[in-house]
């Protein structure tokens, strides 16, 4: 049967969550392709990235999706996050309305999703420090189990930990 | 905002408060955030940026229902979700809007929750069931046929890989009161109990017949030109009794009542013949694959693959009314106080009441059970088809069963469907001798749904509509009127049988491999 966690030969999908412009396009361009594109238009045709990851001596292939803007009048079907391994809900550290949504995503998955499937909460943007409008991700993120870190798709800081810290627990489980 | 005034700021004010009022409603954003929202919005217009604002929801509306599209697609039905992939696969600029919160329309599948909601009002499921997630039950069951119409779609679109498939394990025939599998090939009709001895001889001199059957290689026909011959002709050069003749119409060829008879024999040799390399694709006991998660799946797919081509999608969307102007071709949609721009509609029936007609009625029974389908082999997933002269009836009635092995009921659970063409009013009554096949069930729920057809011409009115999911048809004829449609919207032919190359493997094959 399908199981939805990483299977024998360690195919793992990735989800991305999050408000339309938190930068999850942005996040996916810079661990595939370690590109930066400032004003990225959404790429036609491209929503689907296979990228193999290996930490100690397991290697996990990860299928990851993007929304292809479906996320934007929250149009997204549920068949997007279903049989994730793991999902990665995105925010933008400076627009509150971001985080908000992200903590929806949240409870959608809690409730809707598979109990296996892994989720992290990353905080985008974080480049830019002074226009900071969201600080109680952390605490959110303790109280409901969930992986934290702060990311920069620009910077590339912490981008890649944040797939690698996903798939370290997807091999865990 | 200075140098930015008049009707288009006004407009852009209006909507900006409907939406706070709406997002306030919903206990959405805050009054300051959404004032400060309304700041961004109007700053950004003013700046012709409106793509870059990571508003959620508005901002992105305004500038979506501000464009103008070549086609607006209403409803997300698996049809109208087909076509608008195809179309957007193909540059055209699609707007797919549906007035339900949810994909698939008719064609979705249902959770325990909802489907209670659908059939029993303020009833709860009891907790017996188990949790409501787990279920997910198709409103239009089918399967496909595993070399059929619409899984070459599947494949040429690659939407293959956004879904899991899975082989179903049986298909049966009903007879004399009995439940025999379907003998397809000529080993399988020498070992058919359905068949006497002599008769099993005929039928396997049949079945090598069709299965050498090549239209291109003259040998292969034996002197008879299929294009002329009747169905019945050809069966009676091969001396087959009335219940191989029935069993192979309806249970292999898939007719839904006997007019093929005196047809020309070549649609039924081919439909034989489909049916027979559909299951040797799989080496399992049907010629049919079903996705996991259920049907509903399919529209969600194709959904994908059309914003992935650049489609716009939003559901919850209420009212979408269709405009037309004095010359009575459609010129857009209005829903929430906006009219969006299009140059044509795509949709289904409900859309677009007055330009189709009632052309019939599907009776059907949906029930959740603890067992699979007696006699049918402990059979996790089935159809049983009940050809309509085995019950006296004008069409033939078919069971559907799928399970927990498809992922669309808990450990344990099965769900299990009777469906015909009605006859009459009275569904319990019409579906009986099916529902008698399935002993105890946990629960029942009756339906009756009517269908449509489109009564009005595409080129005068710029209107595109999709027929019901029709109970005498299929994935076939579902994949016949999305080509037609997508033929009438383009004026571009696909030809699905001679472009795909089936040797693509589709996710199916492992699925099946890995029981
Ligand atoms: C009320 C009702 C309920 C039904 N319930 C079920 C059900 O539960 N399960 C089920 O499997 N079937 C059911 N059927 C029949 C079903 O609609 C199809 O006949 C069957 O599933 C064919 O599979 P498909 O659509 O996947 O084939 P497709 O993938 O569409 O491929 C069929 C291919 O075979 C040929 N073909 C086969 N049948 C036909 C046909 N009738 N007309 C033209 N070409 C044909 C064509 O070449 C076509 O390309 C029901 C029918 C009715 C009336
Ligand atoms: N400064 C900064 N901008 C970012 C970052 N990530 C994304 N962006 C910008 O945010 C906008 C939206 O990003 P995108 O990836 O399209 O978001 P998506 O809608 O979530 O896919 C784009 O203009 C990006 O350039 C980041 O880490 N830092
Ligand atoms: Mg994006």
């Amino acid at each position: 049967m399908a199981a939805p966690a990483a299977n024998r030969s360690n195919n793992a999908k990735l989800v991305l969550l999050g408000d339309a412009g938190a930068g999850k396009s942005s996040l996916v361009l810079r661990f595939v392709k370690n590109q930066f594109i400032e004003f990225q238009e959404s790429t036609i045709g491209a929503a689907f990235f296979s990228q193999t990851l290996s930490v100690d001596d397991a290697s996990v292939k990860f299928d990851i999706w993007d929304t292809a803007g479906q996320e934007r009048y929250h149009s997204l079907a549920p068949m997007y996050y279903r049989g994730a391994a793991a999902a990665i809900i995105v925010y933008d550290i400076t627009n509150q309305a971001s985080f908000d949504r992200a903590k929806k995503w949240v409870q959608e998955l809690l409730v809707q999703g598979s109990p296996s499937t892994i989720m992290a909460l990353a905080g985008n943007k974080a480049d830019i420090l002074d226009a900071r409008r969201v600080s109680e991700a952390q605490r959110y993120a303790l109280d409901n189990g969930l992986l934290f870190m702060e990311t920069s798709a620009k910077t590339a800081m912490n981008q890649r930990s944040s797939f690698k810290a996903n798939q370290h627990k997807a091999l865990q489980e | 905002m200075k140098g930015y005034c008049g009707a288009r700021l006004f407009r852009l004010q209006t909507i900006l408060q409907v939406w706070e009022r709406r997002e306030r409603g919903r206990g959405g954003l805050s009054a300051i955030e959404c004032g400060a929202y309304r700041h961004r919005v109007i700053r950004a217009v003013v700046g012709k940026c409106e793509t870059k604002l990571p508003t959620p929801g508005l901002s992105l509306r305004l500038h979506a229902m501000d464009e103008e599209y070549d086609v607006i697609v209403l409803g997300t039905g698996l049809k109208e979700c087909i076509l608008s992939g195809l179309l957007s696969v193909n540059g055209l600029k699609v707007l797919h809007m549906d007035r339900n919160d949810y994909y698939g329309g008719e064609s979705t599948s249902l959770n325990l929750v909802q489907l209670w909601k659908r059939f029993r009002g303020d009833d709860k499921p009891p907790e017996s069931l188990g949790a409501s997630k787990e279920y997910n039950v198709d409103m239009i069951p089918k399967f496909m046929m595993a070399n059929g119409a619409l899984v070459r779609v599947l494949i040429h679109t690659n939407v293959t890989k956004y879904l899991n498939f899975k082989a179903v394990d049986g298909n049966f025939v009903y007879n004399k009161g009995k439940i025999y599998k379907v003998p397809a090939t000529d080993v399988e009709a020498l070992k058919s109990t359905l068949m006497g001895l002599f008769e099993k001889r005929r039928a396997r001199k049949f079945f090598i017949y069709v299965q050498d059957y090549e239209e291109e290689d003259p040998k292969s026909h034996e002197g008879l030109d299929l294009n002329k011959v009747k169905t019945r002709d050809l069966i009676a050069k091969y001396g087959l009794d009335d219940n191989t003749v029935d069993f192979i119409g309806h249970a292999l060829a898939l007719h839904p009542d006997d007019s093929y008879l005196d047809e020309p024999a070549m649609d039924t040799v081919k439909r034989m013949k489909l049916y027979s390399e559909s299951l040797a694709r799989f080496q399992g006991g049907s010629p049919h694959i079903y996705p996991l998660y259920g049907l509903g799946e399919l529209p969600q797919g194709f959904a994908r693959l059309s914003a992935v081509y650049g489609g716009t999608y939003m559901l919850n969307k209420p009212e979408c009314k269709v405009e037309f102007d004095a010359s009575g071709k459609a010129y857009g949609v209005t829903s929430e106080g906006e009219t969006v721009k299009g140059k044509k509609i795509l949709c289904d029936p409900s859309y677009l009441p007055d330009k189709v007609q009632k052309v019939g009625r599907v009776a059907r029974a949906i029930c959740i059970m603890s067992h699979p389908i007696p006699n049918t082999s402990d059979s996790h997933s089935a159809q049983v088809i009940l050809p309509q002269k085995q019950l006296g009836r004008k069409s033939d009635m078919y069971l559907f069963c799928c399970s927990y092995a498809h992922n669309v009921a808990p450990k344990g659970k099965y769900i299990a469907f009777v469906s015909t063409e009605a006859e009459t009013d009275k569904p319990e009554v019409e579906l009986k001798p099916g529902i008698d096949l399935l002993g105890p069930v946990d629960e029942i729920f009756f339906d009756m749904y009517d269908r449509y057809e489109p009564i009005n011409k595409g080129e005068e009115d710029n209107c595109f509509i999709s027929t019901s999911y029709d109970a005498t048809t299929h994935f076939e004829s579902t994949v016949q009127d999305v080509i037609a449609m997508y033929s009438k919207i383009t004026g571009k032919v696909i030809l699905l049988f001679q472009v795909l190359d089936l040797t693509v493997d589709l996710s199916a094959a492992s699925a099946a491999a890995e029981e």
